[in-house]
């Protein structure tokens, strides 16, 4: 049913459908709307479910792997501080090949402190063997969680359903929301591969010495390679089953006839959008290539599809410092080296720590692109607070 | 597209406001958004909260910068805060205040109307939460939304006698402002 | 009174936390607040976790602290105090009162991992905990000083465990000092800073600041709230010197919870049409086991 409802409502609502056994989750801005609406579901008995309100995310992550090494269909949400708080567990997880969904409501990290958007906090643990998707709005975020559920369990790798923060976790837009029965047909129950059980006696987590430990990394590695083929049949099963198209590896928009390319994920391809049709009255061909999975990265698709393209530019809410753009590197090695000469791949960061990303500055970068390729820019910097040894 | 913004302090409902605005446009058969301007913001200090509303799927996430109408819920804003930054110089705002419009120090090329909220607010829903007297007044001028959608949409959201007291703030609201 | 009991009785008012800041009409932690910086005086280096206090007093540009003031995370306020206090050590600087503060959260859940090393450790640091029993910051969500009964936004039924007694916690680690206090009652609050502050070593110290928001009352009733916590034995005020309970405040007449508990939004629903429900009954059993461990 379409509902009129904040974000992360509809979260909640999808992923009690999804009959999680145990949710554990600590609170944090902009996430708590999650987690607070889940209680309040499981303190109504409208599911049934353990919810355990531990004392830090560290422990959250902690409680949802025993859980889950012990059987149960485990789910947390967390951000930013919290999430770098459990990165140990979060890398324990993965390592333990626990099938754990995790919403990321996307904000940046400190110091300083900023409760607001960027992606800076899912960057920062996108080696760890988590799957990683983003949505693009609030309809996308709740499918996201269902689809989640159902590539985990049968890839056996945690996934991380990213959302920004506050954006779309805390704005009211419509959301189909599916029927109970509808989320039953579609995600079976979890059937675990390997858990604590007097039963069958196995050990988890056991330490691996030298002789052991590449290839379990080599294992991890190849299965998030081959995830690709289960994402893409998930998201394929899930249109068939709900009518609409969400998730998957990527996404494009206008491309074909595109004379420039912008590559972004989150929640900013709306706005993008809503530039390329402006454009589009005014002559201009743009296109967008909205990546939906960072991780598996979509490097063959990201190829095939802007093979042709010669003027890229990548923006993105995250930077490595020292270094520069994160998806922009992503995207300028999908290109083999000899092809990449004469094509222009730009990097802007942009919205970093909740800075608003106006449709001009967006149509700034595309008249600077047009010109010229750049290395890298902050979008909407301002240089005035900044002093002139520091530029 | 339609944009509002709504400027008040902490505690008044602006973003209930928001959030009821965007789901009576829904239930209007419209497409809608609503964010508040997330902040630390605790209770009395300013804060903003936005709404679009079109016909077609909104997919733009940037603040509004260029609303079509403002509702100010605390008319002590007007002299701290930027409130009538962007705004359309056709557009309208709609100011909690016992004054008349020309008493405000606003100078704008925009229409101005004024309904003495908090009063209403009080005197019917015995709390100085004026959201749902603005949305009445505000719903009566421009006919952005039906007052039947705001009306379900409260009810929806605060059911019992919260929400029949506020339903009647709206409603008297609104039959003041159709009186004018 | 000597020179020296004058000065710890005298209410201090410095403005060493200025007005200004974006707390809530009726905070009970901006006051606690105000008052611990200004017991303490100029001479103080404040590190903050955070929270509520961090969030309303210290955004960019313009910070509400006229003492040094660092913030770090939510769950190590302690630890970096810590690292403070060695420096000082190590650098031969001082002396100088570094006093770590935090909520329920950064005192008892996400940073007790912190504050147990600085105890242990022997750090000579004040930690001074604002109790607003939940996750004010956040939303009102439950924390383990979320006493009994009490509904937050993650224990909308209300909540089931009991309240983490954390002075007697701080006070099994063999610290020199703890006290409780609460903010309505400046001497006494100031008087306790001041006392800790004398002493060598980690001391703690506990304060009852009440949330007219979380706690759903109007912003006038802080002070109220807080003598009827004190009077119905639900926060006992005492003092732990070198491990012995002492200065307990006696309750001249026992107030029943009841009276504590109605004009708070959050325990509401306890009341079905002004009768109390059982759980009424197990706050007023956890009330009587206070008056009895005290002496109250």
């Amino acid at each position: 049913m379409l509902k009129q409802i904040e974000g992360s409502y509809g979260v909640a609502e999808v992923v009690a459908m999804c009959r999680p056994n145990v949710i554990s989750a600590y609170p944090i801005t902009p996430q708590t709307h999650i987690v607070e609406d889940l209680s309040l579901i499981v303190g109504q008995r409208k599911l049934d479910a353990e919810f355990v309100n531990v004392e830090s995310e560290f422990s959250a992550a902690s409680v949802v792997l025993g859980a889950s090494a012990a059987g149960a269909r485990a789910y947390t949400a967390t951000s930013s501080q919290g999430l770098l708080l459990m990165s140990e567990v979060v890398y324990c997880i993965a390592g333990m090949r626990l099938p754990i969904v995790m919403t990321c409501a996307n904000r940046a990290i400190s110091a300083p402190l900023s409760i607001w958007n960027d992606q800076q906090d899912s960057m920062a643990l996108r080696d760890a063997g988590w799957i990683q998707l983003h949505a693009e709005d609030n309809q996308e975020a709740a499918d996201l969680h269902i689809q989640a559920f159902k590539i985990a369990e049968q890839t056996f790798l945690p996934v991380m359903v990213c959302m920004d923060g506050f954006i779309l976790t805390h704005a009211y837009e419509p959301v189909d929301i599916p029927e109970q029965k509808e989320v039953d047909d579609f995600l079976p129950s979890f059937k675990p591969k390997h858990i604590v059980d007097p039963n069958y006696p196995r050990g988890i987590g056991l330490f691996a010495d030298p002789r052991f430990y590449l290839e379990t990394r080599y294992i991890l590695h190849r299965a998030m390679e081959k995830s690709e083929e289960t994402i893409k049949e998930v998201s394929a099963d899930f249109a068939k089953t709900f009518g609409r198209d969400s998730g998957g590896f990527i996404k494009t928009y206008k491309l074909e006839e595109a004379n420039l390319v912008i590559i972004s994920m989150g929640s900013v391809v709306g706005t993008i959008k809503d530039l390329i049709d402006q454009l589009e009255e005014e002559g201009k061909k743009v296109g967008l290539l909205q990546i939906c999975s960072y991780r598996p990265f979509p490097r063959q698709e990201i190829y095939h599809a802007l093979k042709d393209k010669m003027n890229i530019v990548v923006l993105e809410k995250s930077i490595s410092l020292g270094r520069g753009g994160i998806l922009a590197s992503d995207v300028r090695w999908s290109f083999p080296r000899a092809e990449k000469k004469d094509r222009n791949i730009s990097s802007f960061i942009a919205g970093l720590g909740g800075r608003n990303i106006p449709l001009d500055d967006l149509r700034y970068m595309v008249e600077k692109v047009e010109k010229e390729p750049v290395e890298i820019e902050f979008l909407g910097l301002k240089k005035e607070l900044i002093a002139d040894k520091d530029l | 597209m339609i944009e509002i913004r709504i400027h008040g302090r902490g505690g008044q409902g602006n973003v209930a406001a928001a959030e009821l605005l965007s789901v009576a446009a829904f239930k209007d058969g419209k497409f809608a958004q609503a964010f508040p301007s997330f902040g630390a913001e605790r209770i009395g200090a300013p804060v903003q909260a936005f709404v679009r509303i079109d016909d077609k799927k909104i997919r733009t996430r940037e603040d509004v910068r260029t609303p079509d109408y403002l509702i100010i819920q605390d008319s002590s804003l007007i002299e701290t805060v930027p409130v009538l930054e962007g705004l359309k110089p056709d557009g309208l705002i709609m100011v909690n205040s016992d004054r008349p419009p020309e008493e405000l120090s606003i100078k704008t090329t925009a229409a101005i109307e004024t309904i003495p909220a908090t009063e209403i607010a009080l005197e019917i829903i015995g709390r100085p939460i004026p959201n749902a007297v603005m949305i009445g007044a505000f719903c009566s001028i421009t006919g952005l939304v039906r007052l039947d959608a705001v009306q379900e949409a409260i009810m929806d959201k605060f059911p019992g006698r919260i929400g029949e007291n506020n339903v009647a703030a709206l409603k008297r609201a609104h039959e003041i402002m159709q009186k004018r | 009174m000597s020179d020296k009991a004058e000065d710890l009785n005298r209410v201090e008012k410095k403005d060493l936390f200025a007005s200004g800041h974006r707390a809530c009409g009726g905070c009970g932690q901006a006051l606690a607040a105000r008052l611990v910086q200004d017991a303490s005086g100029e001479n103080t280096i404040a590190c903050v976790a955070t929270g509520c206090l961090e969030v309303f007093s210290a955004p960019y540009p313009d910070p509400s602290w006229r003492v040094p003031f660092l913030h770090s995370l939510f769950e190590n306020a302690a630890a970096v105090a810590s690292g403070v206090e060695a420096a000082y050590k190590a650098l031969n600087k001082g002396p100088v009162n570094i006093i770590a503060q935090g909520g329920d959260g950064s005192t008892a859940d996400i940073g007790f991992q912190s504050i147990s090393g600085m105890f242990e450790r022997g750090h000579n640091v004040l930690y001074v905990c604002y109790d607003n029993e939940a996750y004010m910051n956040t939303g009102v969500q439950r924390s383990s000083f979320t006493p009994f009964g009490a509904r937050t936004s993650t224990t909308p039924m209300g909540n089931t465990t009991r309240k983490k007694n954390m002075p007697l916690i701080a006070a099994d680690h063999g610290i020199p000092y703890v006290a409780t206090a609460t903010v309505d009652d400046f001497r006494d609050l100031q008087r306790k800073v001041k006392t800790a502050l004398s002493i060598e070593g980690p001391k703690y110290i506990h304060i009852l600041a009440p949330c007219p928001l979380g706690w759903g009352h109007h912003g006038e009733l802080t002070v109220e709230i807080c003598r009827l916590a004190k009077d119905t034995g639900l926060f006992p005020i005492y003092e732990i010197i070198d491990s012995k309970v002492t200065n307990a405040r006696k309750i001249p007449v026992k107030v029943p919870v009841e009276e504590y508990l109605k004009p708070q939004g959050r325990f509401k629903h306890l009341f079905k049409k002004g009768v109390p429900t059982e759980e009424v009954a197990e706050i007023q059993k956890i009330a009587n086991q206070n008056i009895e461990r005290f002496n109250l």
